[in-house]
Order: C-alpha cells, then sequence, then structure tokens
C-alpha cells in the first residue's frame, strides 16, 4: 500500500518533472535547511538516472551559521551539481548587518533583493522554492507554480486556480514561476521523510550545548565574533538545537536534548508552537509575510 | 497511514471554521495522547483557522485554502473554500484533487439551497463518498426527530444526483460532539464520529482501473539511455507488458520501470517512474502509455465546463487546452444548456459567465488521449487558457468523446512527412494569403506558384471562389459559414502539407481566429501568413468583378469590408502594401520569404 509519505514524495516529482518541463531556465533555490535538502532529494529522484537539469542557487548573506556554509559545499561537492552562490554585492560594499541596519532591512536586502538580482543575472524563469503550506496562515493560500510580473512583483489578484495536477505554466517574457513541491508537506512530513531517506541535514538540527545569549526571549548562538555583546551579556552553553535555520543573529534556538531524528520527530509532535516562531524576521511586523512574499521574499 | 484528501463545504455561520479548527486542535491532542487535555470549551477554535477576511479586505483572491490534519491512523489534505461570491469556482478547485466531502449544514435551518449547490457541485466532480454533518446540534436539543427528518431528506436528495454513499452525522463543532469524541447526549445515534468516518472512508485513488500514465519528460542522460518519466494516473504496469503510445498509436514492450530506488518489477497508480521502453520509439513529453481499454484519440468531445473567467465564454474563438501534459489549441461551440446548481435543471445558454456550468462541444486543434472524467480524472479534465493572457478561464470535464467509431484509433504512418520532403527534395507549407476581396490576393497566388512551379516545386492554390464551387457548395456569407469554409480550407491546407506540397491559400478570411485555427493545424514552421494589404477605396475602386458596386447597392448582403468587419493580422510573416509594390514585387516578397524560411 501507498503510504502518505510515498503519496507525497510521487507527487513531488511530478510536480518537479513537470515544472522543469515547462522552463526554459529553471533553478533550484537552495537555502541548506531541512527542506531545502528534501527538496533536493526529490530532484534527485525525479530525473534520475539524469542529473537534475537546473543549478542550485545560494542567496547568501554572508551571517549564516558557519555550519550551514559547510554543509552546503560538501553536499554540492559530493554530488557534483552546480551551485551558484549569490551574495548582493551593495550589500557587501555597504556592510549590511541586522545590528546596525535592523532585521527587516537586512532581510530585505540580503535576500530579496539579492534573489532578485540571482534571478535576473542569469535569467532564471523558473525558482523551485522549499516553502510549505502548513509554515504560515498565509502560505495555506499558495499556489503550487506561484507567478512573479517581470519585476518579481507577486500578483495576489492575478493568481490562478489550480484544479487535478494541471499546473498552467504560461507565462510572457520577462516574468517568472516560483514553484513549492513541497506544498503539501507538513514539518512532521519532511523530518519522518529525513528518517526514511537518510537524508543528510545540517548538525544544528540536533540538540548539542552550545554557546547562546538570551534576548528578547530569543536564544542567539554566538557563531562568531561578529555578534557584538550587549553590556553585561555573557554567553553560556546549553543544549539547544534549531528548527529552522537562516541568518544566526536572527535565528532562535529552542532548549531541547533531541540528538537523534527519532527524537525530533517526537518533540515536533509533542510541539504546539509553531515552527516559524524561532525566526526573528516574521515577527517584525504584523503582516510582514504578506508583505515579503508581495516583494518577492519566499 | 494512508492519506485523504477531502473538502468542507457550508455556507457562511455553518460552523465550517469551528469544526476545521475543531479537527486541527483535537487530532493533535491526539497525536500526544492528550485526550484528556480537550477541555478547549470557550476557546475560539474558528481562529485556529486564520481568517479568510482580512485578505478579502485586501482584495487577494482566495480560491482554497489547504490545511494538514493527521491522526495515527491517516493523513488528511482538507481543502477548505470560502463562501463568497467566488463559491462556484472555488469549490471546483478545490473539490479537482478530493476524494471525499464534508458537506456542512445548520440543523436549525436544515437542507438549503447551498447544500443543493454544494451537493451539485461534488457529485460533478465525481465524488462519491458524501458525509453530511449537520452541525449545532446542540441548538435543537440532540433532537433525533430533527436530525433524522435532515438525514432522510439529504439521503433521498443525494441519490437522485449520484452520489450513491452518504453518510449522516449529527455533530456540534463547538464542543465537539460526534467530531472527535462520541457525544453523549445522542445516545441514540450508533453511526460512526465524523473523525472515524474520515479515517475508514475508502481512498478513490486506489480504484483499480486501466493502466495509464502521462509523460511529463523525456529521460535522456547520454545516448544510452532513453526513458519516459512520469506518474501512473491509473491501473498499473509490469515489466514485460505491452503498452501503447498515444496519440501516436505506435506500440513496445516495457524493458524496464526505473526509479532512483532501484528497478521495479511492478508499478501502480500514484506512483512517479520511468519506463523504458523494449523499441526505439519516438515518445515526446505529453504522451500517454496506455495498456487494454485505451483511452479515445480524438480532437473533439462533449464536456461539462465550468467557466472561471470575468471574460465571458466566447464560442468559436481559439483558446488553449492543457490536457495531461500537453497544451494545444481549442475551440468551444455554444453550449447546448446551463446548469442551475441550486435546482439542477437546464437552462437554455449561448455563452457562459464566470462562475456558470454549461454542457458543449469542444474541439482540439490535435488529436488527443481522453478518458471519460467518470472514468479517470487526470485524463478526462482539462484547463481552458487564454492564449493572450495566459490567465486559467475554465476547467473541463469530458463526458464522452465525439468520436464515436471505438476501433479507429490514431493510424501511426510509416511514410511520414519527412520521408515525403526527402523525396520532393523540399517540405510542404502553407502560404495563406488574406485580404478584402479585389486586393490581389489570386493575382500574387497565382504569380508565386508559377515560379515555383518552373522550379521544380510541388504546389497547389486553394482559392476560395473556386473552392466555394465544389467543397463548400454548402456555404454561404454568415459569420458562421465564414466560420466553417475557413476551417475546411485550414483542414485541406494541412492534409497537402503532410502530402508534402506548398500550398497556396487565397481566400479573404475575415477573422483572426480562424487564421490562427489554421496556423494550429500545421507546425509553426509550416505557416506563413501574408497580408495582401489594400485600403478598402482601392479594392473598391478596382473592383474587378463588380462586386462592391453589387454590395453597395444592398445586393450582397455581408460583403467583408462593407457590412461585414475585416480583422487585419497583428504580426503576419509578410505585410505586402499593393499600393506601393507591383503584383510581381509582391511575389518575389514572398518568394525571398520562402527562400529565407528555407522552405526550398
Ligand atoms: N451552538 C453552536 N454554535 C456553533 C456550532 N458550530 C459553530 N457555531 C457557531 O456558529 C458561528 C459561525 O461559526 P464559524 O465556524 O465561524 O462558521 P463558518 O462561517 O462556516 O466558518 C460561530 O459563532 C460559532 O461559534 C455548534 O455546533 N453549536
Amino acid at each position: 500500500m501507498q503510504t502518505h509519505l510515498d503519496w507525497l514524495e510521487a507527487e513531488s516529482i511530478d510536480i518537479m518533472r513537470e515544472a522543469a518541463a515547462e522552463s526554459e531556465r529553471p533553478v533550484l533555490l537552495y537555502s541548506i535547511g531541512k527542506d531545502s535538502s528534501t527538496l533536493l532529494h526529490l530532484a534527485r529522484k525525479a530525473f534520475y538516472p539524469s542529473k537534475p537539469p537546473f543549478p542550485l542557487l545560494h542567496v547568501d548573506t554572508t551571517w549564516k551559521f558557519r555550519e550551514m556554509i559547510d554543509f552546503r559545499d560538501r553536499v554540492t561537492a559530493e554530488l557534483g551539481l552546480e551551485l551558484i552562490v549569490h551574495r548582493n554585492p551593495e550589500c557587501l560594499a555597504l556592510g549590511i548587518n541586522p545590528f546596525d541596519h535592523g532585521s527587516a532591512t537586512h532581510t530585505d536586502l540580503w535576500k530579496t533583493q539579492g534573489l532578485r538580482q540571482a534571478l535576473d543575472k542569469h535569467r532564471f524563469d523558473l525558482a523551485f522554492g522549499g516553502a510549505r503550506r502548513d509554515e504560515e496562515p498565509v502560505r495555506a493560500k499558495e499556489r503550487v507554480f506561484s507567478f512573479r510580473t517581470a519585476d518579481h512583483q507577486w500578483d495576489p489578484r492575478g493568481q490562478r486556480p489550480e484544479l487535478w495536477r494541471l499546473y498552467n505554466a504560461r507565462k510572457a517574457p520577462g516574468e517568472s514561476i516560483r514553484v513549492f513541491p513541497l506544498s503539501n508537506w507538513t514539518e512532521l512530513d519532511i523530518w519522518r521523510y529525513i528518517e526514511r531517506e537518510e537524508i543528510p541535514v545540517v548538525p544544528l538540527y540536533f540538540a548539542a550545548r552550545r554557546p547562546v545569549v538570551e534576548r528578547d526571549g530569543t536564544l542567539i548562538m554566538v557563531d562568531d565574533d561578529r555578534l557584538p555583546l550587549r553590556p553585561g551579556e555573557q554567553p553560556s552553553h546549553e543544549m539547544v538545537r534549531f528548527r529552522t535555520l537562516g541568518c544566526y543573529p536572527l535565528t532562535g534556538a529552542i532548549p531541547s536534548t533531541a540528538t537523534t531524528l527519532r527524537e525530533i520527530i517526537d518533540e515536533t509532535v509533542a510541539a504546539d508552537t509553531s515552527e516559524r516562531q524561532g525566526r526573528v524576521i516574521d515577527r517584525d511586523q504584523s503582516g510582514s509575510m504578506e508583505r515579503k512574499k508581495r516583494d518577492g521574499y519566499f | 497511514m494512508d492519506l485523504l484528501r477531502f473538502i468542507t463545504c457550508g455556507s457562511v455561520d455553518d460552523g465550517k471554521s469551528t469544526l476545521i479548527g475543531r479537527l486541527l486542535y483535537d487530532s493533535r491532542a491526539l497525536h500526544t495522547d492528550q485526550l484528556a487535555a480537550l477541555t478547549s470549551q470557550g476557546m475560539d477554535l474558528a481562529s485556529l483557522v486564520d481568517g479568510l477576511l482580512a485578505e478579502r479586505e485586501q482584495g487577494i483572491t482566495i480560491d482554497v485554502a489547504y490545511r494538514y490534519v493527521g491522526t495515527s491512523r491517516r493523513r488528511f489534505i482538507v481543502a477548505d473554500t470560502p463562501g463568497h461570491e467566488q463559491y462556484t469556482r472555488n469549490m471546483v478547485t478545490g473539490a479537482s484533487t478530493a476524494d471525499a466531502a464534508v458537506i456542512l449544514l445548520d440543523a436549525r435551518k436544515g437542507l438549503l439551497r447551498q447544500t443543493r449547490r454544494h451537493s451539485h457541485v461534488v457529485s460533478l466532480l465525481g465524488i462519491r463518498r458524501v458525509a453530511l454533518a449537520v452541525n449545532k446540534m446542540d441548538l435543537v436539543g440532540f433532537h433525533e426527530g430533527r436530525f433524522a427528518a435532515i438525514a432522510e431528506e439529504y439521503r433521498e436528495f443525494a441519490a437522485g444526483i449520484g452520489i450513491d454513499e452518504v453518510t449522516c452525522v449529527p455533530i456540534a463543532a463547538i464542543d465537539g460532539s460526534n467530531v472527535v469524541g462520541r457525544a453523549a447526549r445522542t445516545p441514540w445515534y450508533d453511526g460512526p464520529t465524523l473523525l472515524e468516518w474520515l479515517e475508514t472512508v475508502p481512498v478513490d485513488a486506489v480504484r483499480p482501473g486501466p493502466f495509464r500514465m502521462i509523460v511529463r519528460w523525456v529521460n535522456r542522460p547520454d545516448a544510452d539511455f532513453r526513458g519516459v518519466s512520469g506518474l501512473v494516473v491509473g491501473g498499473s504496469v509490469k515489466v514485460g507488458d505491452q503498452v501503447r503510445v498515444l496519440p501516436d498509436g505506435t506500440s513496445s514492450t516495457v524493458a524496464r520501470i526505473v526509479t532512483f530506488d532501484g528497478d521495479l518489477a511492478e508499478a501502480s497508480v500514484g506512483q512517479s517512474i520511468t519506463v523504458v521502453l523494449a523499441d526505439d520509439l519516438d515518445v515526446s513529453r505529453g504522451a500517454v502509455l496506455a495498456a487494454t481499454d485505451l483511452p479515445e484519440v480524438t480532437d473533439a468531445c462533449q464536456a461539462d465546463l465550468i467557466w472561471m473567467s470575468e471574460q465571458e465564454m466566447l464560442p468559436g474563438r481559439r483558446y488553449l487546452a492543457k490536457v495531461g501534459a500537453r497544451t494545444v489549441g481549442l475551440t468551444v461551440d455554444a453550449p447546448k444548456h446551463r446548469l442551475d446548481i441550486d435546482t439542477g435543471t437546464h437552462l437554455a445558454a449561448k455563452t457562459l459567465r464566470l462562475n456558470e456550468i454549461g454542457r458543449g462541444n469542444v474541439h482540439f486543434e490535435q488529436p488527443v488521449a481522453l478518458d471519460s472524467y467518470r472514468a479517470n480524472r487526470d485524463l478526462g479534465g482539462f484547463v481552458v487558457i487564454d492564449h493572450l493572457t495566459n490567465a486559467t478561464v475554465g476547467a473541463g470535464l469530458v463526458r464522452h468523446t465525439l468520436r464515436r467509431a471505438t476501433n479507429v484509433h490514431w493510424q501511426s504512418m510509416s511514410v511520414d512527412k519527412t520521408m515525403r520532403a526527402r523525396l520532393n527534395g523540399h517540405r510542404g507549407c502553407v502560404v495563406w494569403f488574406t485580404g478584402l476581396s479585389g486586393a490581389g490576393k489570386s493575382t500574387i497566388a497565382d504569380l508565386v506558384e508559377r515560379r515555383l512551379y518552373l522550379a521544380g516545386r510541388h504546389t497547389f492554390v486553394l482559392d476560395g471562389d473556386n473552392v466555394r464551387h465544389g467543397l463548400n457548395k454548402d456555404l454561404g456569407f454568415t459569420d458562421a459559414d465564414r466560420v466553417e469554409n475557413v476551417r475546411r480550407v485550414a483542414e485541406v491546407a494541412a492534409l497537402m502539407v503532410n502530402a508534402g506540397l506548398i500550398v497556396l491559400v487565397s481566400f479573404i478570411s475575415p477573422f483572426r481566429a480562424e487564421r490562427e485555427l489554421a496556423r494550429g493545424k500545421v507546425a509553426a514552421e509550416e505557416f506563413c501568413e501574408v497580408f495582401v494589404d489594400t485600403p478598402l477605396e482601392v479594392a473598391e475602386q478596382r473592383d474587378p468583378k463588380g462586386l462592391y458596386a453589387k454590395a453597395r447597392r444592398g445586393e450582397l448582403p455581408n460583403f467583408t469590408g462593407i457590412d461585414s468587419p475585416y480583422e487585419r493580422p497583428d504580426t503576419p510573416e509578410l505585410h505586402l502594401d499593393t499600393t506601393e509594390l507591383t503584383p510581381e514585387q509582391a511575389a518575389d516578397a514572398v518568394l525571398a520569404h520562402l527562400t529565407t524560411s528555407g522552405v526550398w
């Protein structure tokens, strides 16, 4: 019998094949997290024995956890896949960071603008992303094939109805499509699938003693010496792990003792806080996800 | 653990959000074996299902919100459609992927118009299993008689519209009675709770049926491996099985079923696989692999159409259809009738507007492999796309194909176009001259043909006047007849291109849509539209056949340019201004174009 993970896997593969076939220059947005790892694994399955017919794109901010960058370089080298790393050159020049410029500006310039630059530069017309509908209320209504105008705007009024497995991927020159093959997956599905398929993920997802400081109720890991400590702040070593991964100064750790996938799954099952609570940017402004999406953020 | 996709339908305030919130909340609790912790009295369950209101205010199109619920027995994907004015379109979208439906009503109000509407849409979209959730039982004192009356009325109605499995459940979403836990106040009810029903209702997707696979992608990593990748959307297939490739009609046997996790001996519905065929066939994306009980290969069918655009449907206009993994040109006839979804009765209709459902014939520009929607949703459902805006404007459900001869499958010929081109020394194409009467189409076409003939090319001229003496003798000059006139000529021209000829068509062909239709009959590089542009005054002055004079006297009704429109081509391959060019120069221009486009 087909289990629900089999069903989800088959659907995601089907979406990836369809999208790749409908696109002239597809790319996979690889953000190194567990969803990206799952997406990459599905891409390898979808096109086997061919390699995925698209490169990976990482929009870097220079503020990612070091372990993420190590992991990224190792995995792409092992699989022999083409990796494009884009860092917004203006941000580099201006030294944009979350402390001096605020998390909203930091994220907008590095990630949202950086993504646009990279897509334009390489003329990608379709980008796979690892977003799931269960992450965010707004995403519950997101299409699997989501359209962007020539200047990367999301037009919430012009969304196309998606019936059956029929995705209308037609677009005018300059327009692009974001495709979300993991739309129907939940956080729990991702972890169960990672366990079943033995997909490697960044070690930060597993609990370990890590140097952290507590700020406004969020545990921030001191990943390098660029984190300015506030007066009286003293990093302490705590057993923590991360439910999502992003820029280290903006990603909250959770206290946890889960050191195996099994334990992560048990913890996820029991958790009643939604996954993104560890992410500082989403709380920055009310309705911020909505706005970011319209501006072209994932 | 398997997966069920279902849709919830209800009118505003029936308690749909409360019910979904209840399922989300209680099933999460069930997960952690914390059933005892279910003291959610007083909490706003509907708020768990975030309000769609805010987005509506911002003008965001919300058609369907998807929610994810899981118990230890099953995973659910809930399609939740907000009950506002776009309801039909949204429900259709949500129902298209659902195996079951929960239809909600308020016990105090009983069966309403909306309940019937929801049921009609559910039935149309092929959902056969429905739970009627009779909500707010607390407000009718959990009265058995009230429930029984509603249940009986609904069963009778549902049976009449093809919903064969109905389960009625008396619930109170607000306190969870008979949603997850059994209600103490309904001792007279011995059926399943709503969740029990959801956990046990059979999933349609696993129904056996004849093998079908949609080819999404051709898998060619190197010269040695040639596979076709796709999703099995019907039945199962084994290594060694004979399969047909449609619409081509070629056949082969399955040599391997390849997956990343190793080769399989057999694959069945719902699996994404890569098939290697024993013979080296040219299978392209969009083809369908099938065995036994083959889908019909046809270019026309009768379908139920759901219109989803503000712009009403235009019968005869060229649209695109996405069927499986193919996109082909499509025209729709005027509907035979429209469905009143509140009552199920048929109404007269000439077109379809937003949210209307009607039945009519549709024509595909190329043969496609179709099943009836009832037999297979993936090969019987299609979406209609506006080819200018690329918007999805409608959806179609195939009732039956219009080519009834079930045994006539698209004949795949062993001598093909390429071989004929080799024999002829050139390939075939259509040169389509369009313009007003007296513009100079026939004169130029004749000059072009003479030059081609002298150069040893195989040609034929289809001239409007001549064809009307024979093939199209039965047609007049109404808009409908003009459309048919051009359609027939387009078909003949396409056959002649297949025969390897350079076909020179000299037809007024005043409507853009029909010229596009003609273009769609052959490959893109085989069509050359030549606009013979002569202003009306000039054509009228030339009037070689005295027709304009007659038309002006009112003796020739529907004359193009006088009282019937001519739609100028937007982007013809060639635009010839006859006020500046002699016929010889115009012919030179056509020949030059044929040279650069590689026809000779
Ligand atoms: N008494 C009672 N009220 C209910 C029940 N289910 C929902 N309601 C109430 O009916 C109103 C509308 O519910 P809501 O879930 O928002 O309806 P929706 O518009 O269908 O999503 C709210 O005030 C609910 O609290 C029920 O089983 N019993």
